[in-house]
Parts: C-alpha cells; sequence; structure tokens
C-alpha cells in the first residue's frame, strides 16, 4: 500500500479539526475509548457538544487554553491507501509549525471559510506551501452549508484563490467545496451540491498521483555511516550506508565521490535481505564500491556526468523559528545539510518577505520568529546540493544555534555564491 | 517492493525511515543504547537496528528496565535473542533501586512498580552516560505521544518539555545536546499497531508465545483482564476465572491485562487488530488510567 503525507492548515474556526475529525470518524480511525474519553472530557469543560479538537489536542496545556501547541500527527487508512496527517495549529507560532508540518508532506491542504473567501492566512498557506514546494495544495472551501451550498460563492473563492496562486509556482491546485460539519463531499460526493462534478475529499486524498514527485533523475548518495564489521566472516567488509537522496543507483555504475573526487564502481548495493539490483529514493542501503578510497561521512556519491553544487557560498530562503534569539548579520550558526555538519555565517539579510502581500522588505536588520528572508550564508567547508526546487533532500538544512542547541531556521536553498 | 515504477510500499518506507535514523544517532551520539522491554514493539526495533548495521554488530547495548514483575517468558525470550544477536544486554532493575532506598514501593492492592522504573531508568541512564535512548514508543498510541519528535530532548534532569520541543524538518535530525543532557529517539514514531504486527509477520519475527490466544487464569479489574500472579493482591470478588486471552502489549505483569482472544497465529492477530475498535493502550494498559493526562506527566518526569 502506498503513503499520502499531508499537513492541514487553518485555525480552529475554518473547521479544520472537524474536517479532521471526520475523516477519522468516517473512515473508521478514532476508536471507541478515544471518543468516550474524549465526550467525557468535553461534557466536564461544559461543552455542548463534542469536541472532536479534543482528539488532537492532548497535552494539558491545551486542554486547558483550548489550543494547539504544536504540531500533532494523525493516522489513518482505507483500502487504498495509508495517510499521515501533520495538524498544524494556526494560532500561535503559525509559520513555524507549518513549515515543519509540510517539510514532510506530499500534500497541503488549505481550509477556506465560504464566508469570507481568501484571507490574509490563505494567502500565507498558499506562499509556504509553494516556498516548501510541495507538488499539490488542494484547497477546501468549507461550510457551504452556510451560504446555501451556492455555487456561484464557490466559483467567487476560487477565481480569487487562482489570481493571488499565479504568482505563485504551484503544480497541482484543486478546489473541493465541503461542509465538514455535515460530512458533503468529504468522504462521498454530496447530493446537495450536483453543480459539483469533482471528486470528494477522501477520494482526491486516494487518487492524487505522487509517485512521480521524487527525484529519480539526479543520483545523490550522501554516505551516512560507515559499516566494517570487523569480525572473521566479514574482515575486508567496508559499505557506505545512506538514504538515497536522489536517482538511481545499480551495481556497475561508475561513481565519483565528493569532495575527493576520486572515481569508483558501485561493487554491489547490499541490504540484511540480500542484494539490490536498483536502489533509489528514499531507501536505506548500504553501497560497496570497487576500489579502496577514503569516505567518511558527510561525503557525497553522485555520477560523474551529473554532480551536484560544490560550494561554500550558499543563497537561501530562511524560515526563522527562534522566539528568543534574531537572525542578524554576521551571525555565526551551526548548520546541518544532508549528512554533512558545518559552520556557517550570514553574511548578508538580502531581503525579508511580507508573506501575506509578497513584497520584499531590502535589507533588513534581522530576522525574528516567523519571518522568512533571503540569506547569503558562507560554510566553513564545502557543501554538495542542489536547488531545493530541484531536489528537496539536497536543497534543505536546518540550522542550529551554537549556544543553545535549539533548532533556529530552516533554509531552502535557491543558489550558490 | 516494485523496482520498475519505483514506488515503495508503506511497510517498506517506514523501514528505510527507522534504519535512516538508527544510522543517523549511532554516527552523531557517543553512548547510544535501545531500550528493550520485550514487547512487540522493542522487538521490532532490535530487527530494525539489527537491518540498520548488517553485517556488523549493533554498536549500541540494549538496556531492559527490568521490574522484576515480568512474565517468565518474555525474559526467556529476551536472552535466546540476544545471544543469537551477539548484543551486549545491560539490565537496569527496579529491585535494586528499592534495595538501595531509591525509590519505596506502592502500597496497596494496586501498586504497582510502572512509576519506579522512572527512577531506574534515569539512574541507569547516568551511570553509563547515555546520551541517546532508542524506544518503541509510536505516536499513534497515546495523545501525549502524538506529539513527540523522532528526537526528543531531555533536559540533566531527564525532563520532557512538551512545550518547547524542537521543530523537526525533513530528515534534518539536530543531535546537539550538552554534557549530562540526552535525546530520547523513537524511529517507529510513524508506525501504527497495525503496521507493526503486518511487519512481523512480513519479516516472519519470532515474538513471545503471550502474545497468542492460550488459556490463563485471569480476573476481572477495572474492565480489564488481570492474570493472577506473585504480582498481584486480588482482592474479595476478583474471582479467578481460565479464559482464552492474548496480550495486546506487554510490559509490568502487575499492570498489563489481556484480551479475550482466539487469534493463534499472526495472520489471526492481524485480522483481530483491524477491527478491533478499542486502542490497544486503552484495552490493556492499567498505567494510563491513572488520569486524563497519566502518559503526559510520567512522560515529562523523565519515563519512556
Amino acid at each position: 500500500m502506498e503513503f499520502l503525507r499531508f499537513a492541514t492548515a487553518g485555525s480552529v474556526d475554518d473547521g479544520k479539526s472537524t474536517l479532521i475529525g471526520r475523516l477519522l470518524y468516517d473512515t473508521k480511525s478514532i476508536f471507541q475509548d478515544q471518543l468516550e474519553s474524549v465526550e467525557a472530557t468535553s461534557q466536564q469543560m461544559g461543552n455542548e457538544y463534542t469536541n472532536l479538537a479534543l482528539l488532537t489536542d492532548g497535552l494539558r496545556a491545551e486542554r486547558e487554553q483550548g489550543i494547539t501547541i504544536d504540531v500533532a500527527y494523525r493516522y489513518f487508512a482505507t483500502p487504498k491507501r495509508k495517510f499521515i496527517i501533520a495538524d498544524t495549529p494556526g494560532h500561535i507560532q503559525y509559520t513555524r509549525n507549518m513549515v515543519t508540518g509540510a517539510s514532510t508532506a506530499d500534500l497541503v491542504l488549505v481550509l477556506v471559510d465560504a464566508r469570507h473567501g481568501v484571507v490574509e492566512q490563505s494567502r500565507r498557506h498558499a506562499f509556504l506551501a509553494s516556498l516548501l514546494r510541495i507538488p499539490h495544495l488542494v484547497v477546501c472551501v468549507n461550510k457551504m452549508d452556510l451560504i446555501d451550498y451556492d455555487e456561484k460563492a464557490f466559483q467567487a473563492v476560487k477565481e480569487e484563490f487562482r489570481n493571488f496562486a499565479m504568482k505563485l509556482d504551484i503544480p497541482d491546485l484543486s478546489f473541493i467545496p465541503i461542509s465538514a460539519l455535515h460530512g458533503d463531499n468529504v468522504v462521498e460526493r454530496s447530493a446537495k451540491m450536483p453543480w459539483y462534478e469533482g471528486s470528494s475529499l477522501l477520494h482526491h486524498l486516494e487518487e492524487v498521483h505522487i509517485a512521480s514527485d521524487r527525484n529519480h533523475i539526479d543520483a545523490r548518495f550522501p554516505v551516512q555511516y560507515v559499516i566494517r564489521p570487523q569480525n572473521e566472516e566479514h574482515h575486508d567488509y567496508r559499505g557506505y550506508a545512506g538514504t538515497i537522496a536522489g536517482g538511481v543507483f545499480k551495481p556497475g555504475d561508475e561513481v565519483v565521490v565528493l569532495p575527493s573526487g576520486f572515481t569508483s564502481t558501485v561493487a554491489s548495493i547490499d541490504s540484511y535481505d540480500g542484494p539490490i539490483s536498483e536502489a533509489f529514493g528514499p531507501m536505506s542501503v548500504t553501497m560497496r564500491l570497487t576500489s579502496d578510497v577514503d569516505i567518511s561521512r558527510g561525503d557525497m556519491i553522485c555520477r560523474p556526468n551529473n554532480q551536484p553544487s560544490v560550494s561554500q557560498d550558499l543563497q537561501a530562503m530562511v524560515c526563522w523559528m527562534s522566539e528568543s534569539i534574531e537572525l542578524v548579520p554576521r551571525m555565526k550558526l551551526a548548520l546541518k545539510h544532508t549528512t554533512r555538519s558545518s559552520r556557517v555565517m550570514a553574511s548578508e539579510i538580502q531581503y525579508r518577505i511580507d508573506v501575506n502581500t509578497l513584497h520584499r522588505d531590502e535589507k533588513p536588520e534581522s530576522l525574528k520568529l516567523n519571518e522568512i528572508g533571503r540569506v547569503s550564508l558562507r560554510s566553513t567547508q564545502p557543501l554538495f546540493f542542489d536547488e531545493y526546487r530541484r531536489n528537496r533532500n539536497t536543497g534543505s538544512f536546518i540550522l542550529m544555534d551554537e549556544a543553545t542547541n535549539v533548532t533556529v531556521a530552516a533554509g531552502i536553498i535557491v543558489g550558490s555564491g | 517492493m516494485s523496482i520498475t515504477t519505483y514506488e515503495l510500499n508503506h511497510l517498506d518506507l517506514l523501514e528505510a525511515e527507522a534504519i535512516h535514523i538508527f544510522r543517523e544517532v549511532a554516527s552523531e551520539f557517543e553512548r547510544p543504547c535501545l531500550m528493550f522491554s520485550g514487547g512487540k514493539d522493542s522487538i521490532v526495533m532490535l530487527h530494525l537496528a539489527s537491518k540498520a548495521f548488517w553485517p556488523a554488530r549493533l554498536p549500541f547495548p540494549v538496556l531492559h528496565v527490568d521490574t522484576g514483575h515480568n512474565f517468565p517468558e518474555v525474559i526467556e525470550y529476551r536472552d535466546q535473542l540476544i545471544k543469537e544477536l551477539e548484543a551486549r544486554l545491560v539490565v537496569a532493575s527496579v529491585q535494586k533501586s528499592i534495595d538501595e532506598g531509591r525509590v519505596a514501593e506502592e502500597k496497596g492492592p494496586r501498586a504497582s512498580r510502572n512509576r519506579l522504573q522512572i527512577t531506574t531508568l534515569l539512574d541507569s541512564i547516568e551511570e553509563n552516560k547515555f546520551d541517546a535512548l532508542f524506544g518503541g514508543a509510536r505516536r499513534d498510541e497515546e495523545k501525549a505521544r502524538a506529539k513527540e519528535r523522532f528526537y526528543s530532548f531531555r533536559d540533566e534532569f531527564g525532563q520532557w518539555d512538551p512545550k518547547n520541543q524542537r521543530p523537526e524538518l525533513w530528515n534534518l535530525y539536530n543531535g546537539r545536546i550538552r554534557q549530562g543532557e540526552h535525546i530520547r529517539v523513537f524511529p517507529i514514531s510513524n508506525w501504527t499497531e497495525l503496521d507493526v504486527w503486518q511487519y512481523i509477520e512480513r519479516e516472519a519475527i519470532e515474538i513471545p508465545s503471550v502474545y497468542f490466544a492460550h488459556e490463563r487464569e485471569v480476573f476481572q479489574r477495572d474492565g480489564m483482564l488481570l492474570a493472577d500472579s506473585d504480582f498481584v493482591t486480588r482482592s474479595d470478588g476478583e474471582e479467578l476465572v481460565k479464559l482464552k486471552i492474548r496480550y495486546r502489549t506487554v510490559g509490568d505483569m502487575s499492570c498489563t491485562g489481556a484480551v479475550e482472544s482466539e487469534a493463534e497465529n499472526l495472520k489471526q492477530i492481524i485480522e483481530e487488530v483491524s477491527s478491533t475498535r478499542i486502542t490497544e493502550r486503552g484495552a490493556t494498559r492499567a498505567d494510563d488510567r491513572v488520569s486524563e493526562a497519566a502518559m503526559e506527566d510520567r512522560k515529562k518526569e523523565g519515563y519512556f
């Protein structure tokens, strides 16, 4: 069975929790004891109805304050697919949570209240989805029941959203009119909107084509760990373990190792279950080469005729995630990119982007929590990377504060130099 | 695995994700260990770790926090498995913590050593200077666990601060810690109970016999079926009955409940798990029934 990972964006007021609750309930993914516990807690809190948000809001502070603190992960399955939902809250630290939840997503589901149309928040969702290169964006126009399932209103929202999205790069954009509360077009097509000819949300999630979203062209293998058994049976064994970050590797392939530039040939691709004839992302494998070259963690194995950029200078879109620290020019940070760790200096903040209007604020003094900007970085050692738009695995990095060790930023590589 | 279309099925993807994390931790930490309870999740974890480093042996020891209230079948299974894998076993004993006065045994008919394990575990982490501990917790198990990261940071007191977790992006894990702090690592975070069983079947992994339906003397308590053993005190009215049961989770004998079942093999267990309407912890764990946030409270103190 295939997996689909999707992130949901929106606030409680958009009916996001109700929608997730309905997807889980209608696919029989809520268990009896969970439902009973939620019902009991709802009653105890004096709610008039069973508050399905309590299913995801599990922490004490969340229940007490009626907010969602963090990204929550939910799981459900249909006979066709298994789903992982990264439910990202809208109230606080919005950008940080959505970037976190969406970083591993194949699809982002954005909720829009049919009565209010495209609001500032919807624009922010669309921008972040395009920044993170999520290939599929589904806009659920919710609360159709409150506007008498009016087709014209739906079309107006659709047009408005499309106009904004045209400025962005979103390969696959769909619109579904729904009522999460009544279940219209969520699992089954609704009889109340005969004018809508598309599929229900669940059907769309089951059918959307994601297999071609991964990069199977540019062969990239960041070496993660060197396996040397040092026992009798495998005395001379030296295998390079890691996760394929792009393209396809086969025994017999000619390869080049970065940074040394040595060339060799893939002798075999090993696994516990036996040799592998073709390895592709995101398989975790062990590669052996025909010649003895010095390779360690952080090196990159690729093909001689298709190599990543090698540079100490990066251009990146940086999403700042720290409440207490600000990014200022000339700041030094720890960086992790593929399996490589390095120190970097943020030499310049070129501009900060207003995620609501897409306006560029040139040469800002700093980047604060939830702000996104284009930053020039200089690394102490060369990095082997591709543009994020070409490969998410070799085009992304994180920045960590060297004093507190906290992750302070997500980075998306847009170029070198 | 279908090679021509470059697609992986859900078990292949979950396995690849877990193996990636095992290798990442082995690369970046000085003294990792794998927490092993003898339950199905930790058995799957050991299997995944063996795959990650094959043909080498595990580059870290296996840690068992032993409450002394074990199913004998599980201890037997543990020792056999450790021997086969040629792994190193570290046992942290709750009994020893009690004998040394580090913790006091709970009293009354519902006494359990569940909470006492926290001290034993944290002492063992300090003694062995472990800096990364693999655990088999899954996000689908429990609502506090649904908020866990793959790398879950613990301060020098072993505490979890759910409101102040490090953001986790792509597959780039932040393993930076200071001396005395550690990371709990959950490679099978994204697995569901059903995934675990399907994987056990696919990989033909041996599991302790208590997971399969068998006849046992049990009694009812708080809507759960508990086995008769030296570790529980039955009160009046808690009559023993012989039923055909199996365990969905395996923990301390004093607080792990059984479910009535006819599932005698993996295929039948998978059928049972796919049609059940009760979560595994809801059905079988007294330790989670203490309060709505019982798991969160224990986790904050340093629980698994």
